[in-house]
This record gives structure tokens, sequence and C-alpha cells, in this order.
């Protein structure tokens, strides 16, 4: 029998957890923390109680050295979604990050309490990462117990290198949209298998969706984030060129 | 949705800040920061209408087990009074 290190689960983990867990031993500092207070002010008026950081903790933080944007989204309070300020806080962190940005996902998309608000704060988190990875490596995580859906699929979708664990799941519609609108024929979101068959992290990563699997483990996601920070993907500030020439080859006239 | 206050006087000042928990079901959050007067003061926010007098419960027996002097400030997503007890002393554990 052999001995092994216990295993820190990262879906298990809080979102400071997770970020003080990929950032270097006691790099992170939290910008706007709990006692800043920062809720959204549209929850109340729906009979819900705001969570003091918005469900969103961000910072900053060092990756080998180097001074980086950080941010996590947690997954527990309201489905992870995205509001005005929790969205807002990831924008401003995104567009002040000095020498790149990582960002543990784990989230449905858009808070629809916040409806538009949300869609124009994934709007903006999109532009920061684009403008950021052109210049420096913006690592996403996909290993949390949601995964990530919605609007925030496309934020992730856009940085530099996707680290996933098997568990998590990726996908812009979630399986029960996709059962509402297309009918049950189409995805049975009760399957919960075939779910994670499409939709999860050895199925991204094989498909080349995502970029790297990786265990349910704190030491192997943050080793994993280092590799990718070192050697960054898609460095581009446009669409990938294969994207660009999938959409020159359309011939409207067809 | 309702919001309310719970004030006790006396106590000894906590030192520094905690924050535990998250507004999940079945769950809650809990500030806890030094008194800014004398006393403890509990804001309480929760998603369940009705159960005032079981929250005065709850927290004047943990005033009572610990007597602090603090500003708390709760959100609550419909915890049951025994994990509300379970934050609070994990708060004064993180203070420790």
């Amino acid at each position: 029998m052999s001995v092994r290190a216990a295993r820190l689960s990262f879906a298990e983990a809080s979102p400071r957890e997770r970020l003080a867990a990929l950032l270097d031993a006691h790099s992170f500092r939290e910008l706007l923390d709990p006692f800043a207070r920062v809720t959204s002010p549209y929850l109340a008026a729906q009979g819900l109680v705001a969570q003091s950081d918005d469900g969103v903790v961000v910072g900053r933080g060092t990756i080998a050295g180097n001074e980086v944007a950080a941010a996590a989204i947690d997954g527990r309070f309201l489905g992870g979604s995205i509001g005005e300020v929790g969205g807002a806080k990831i924008a401003a962190v995104l567009e002040r990050a000095p020498s790149g940005a990582v960002i543990a996902f784990d989230t449905g998309g858009i808070r629809l309490q916040e409806a538009n608000l949300g869609l124009l704060a994934i709007a903006e988190i999109c532009d920061a990462i684009l403008e950021l990875r052109a210049r420096a490596p913006v690592i996403a995580v996909i290993a949390g117990r949601i995964g990530c859906y919605g609007g925030m699929s496309i934020a992730a979708a856009l940085c530099s290198t996707i680290v996933m664990s098997a568990g998590a799941r990726f996908g812009l519609n979630g399986p029960d949209v996709i059962e509402q609108e297309a009918g049950v024929a189409e995805l049975d979101s009760r399957d919960r298998p075939r779910i994670w068959r499409l939709t999860g992290g050895a199925q991204r990563v094989a498909a080349g969706h995502a970029d790297v699997l990786v265990d349910d483990d704190t030491a192997a996601v943050a080793a994993a984030v280092r590799a990718a920070f070192a050697a960054p993907r898609n460095t581009q500030r446009t669409a990938p060129e294969r994207l660009r020439a999938a959409f020159a080859a359309v011939d409207p006239s067809v | 949705m309702q919001e309310f206050r719970v004030e006790r006087a006396g106590g000894t000042p906590v030192q520094g800040r905690a924050h535990v928990g998250v507004v999940a079901s079945g769950n809650l959050e809990v500030l806890c920061e030094p008194p800014t007067s004398p006393g403890a003061r509990v804001i309480v926010r929760t998603t369940v209408d009705g159960f005032e007098p079981t929250w005065r419960a709850v927290l004047e027996r943990f005033l009572t087990r610990h007597p602090i002097a603090a500003d708390l400030e709760i959100n609550d997503f419909g915890a049951t009074p025994a994990t509300v007890t379970l934050r609070l002393e994990q708060a004064l554990e993180e203070l420790a």
C-alpha cells in the first residue's frame, strides 16, 4: 500500500482558498473585500439577501513572481451569477492587470435578476480579456461544482489557456435550458453521464475547447496554472486565424 | 425578506474582523467587526419572514455564552438555528 499526500479538493474550496492556492504562497491581496460592502442594490428589492462581496472575490497576487490580477467567482451564491457589481469587480481588476491574470470560473452566467446590467458587465469582462491577452497571459480555471455556463463561457473561451477538471462542465447553454428550448429528445437534463460526456472537462479537452485537464486537486490545478502562465496558448488580440478562415469560407449567396 | 437589529449592552470588544459563510440555501454569511460603540449590535437580513423571535433567542443565547462587544452583520438564506450558532462560533474562532 502506497502512502499519498492528502489531496485537497479544488471544487470544495472557497473562492478565497482557490485564489490563495493558485497564486504564490501568501501573495494574494483582496480588493473590495466583504467589509467594503460593495453589494448588489437590486436584490433586496426582489426579496433576495445580498452577499457582502456579491459572490465575486478579486485582487492581486503573483504567479512565479509575476504580478497578476486574480478573480474567483463564488458558485454557491445565486449560482455564481454575474450581476452589475461582481461583473464590474472582475472587469476593473482585469483592466488594471499588470503582467497577466488568473480567473477561477464557477458560474451559470448572467444573474437574471440584473439582466441587462449583467450582460453589459460580461461584455466589459470579454473586452478586458481580449485587451490583456495580447500582452500577457490570462489563465481560465474551470474546476468548480457549477463549471462555466452562459455569457461567462464566452469570457472563459477568450482566455489564453483554459485549465479544466473532469468534474467541471463548460458550455454556452446549460442542460436545463437545452431541454427546455429543444425538447427532451435533444437532451435529457437528468441524464448526468450524457451531460458530462458532452460538456465535462475530459470531453472539452479532447475536443480542443479547453487546453489542460487536471485532477480535482488544488496543488495540481495550481501547477497547471503556473505551466499555462509560462506558455499561454492564445495571445491574439482578435479572433483566431482558424475562426477567421472559417468565416471567410462562408458563402452567403448559397 | 426581513431585516431587523438585535442589541445588547456590555461585553468585551472583539479585536480584528472575521468573515465566514456564504449566502446559499440553508446557509448564512457573518461579518464581525470591533464595536463602533459599546455593546453588541447585530443586523439580521433573512430571506425567510416571521422568525424574528427565534433569531432573538439564538442571538441572545450566543451573546450570553460569549459576552462580546461587536458589530455583527448576518446575511441569511434560510439557515437553521443550529447552523446560525455554528457560523457565529466559527466567526469567533477566526478572531481567536
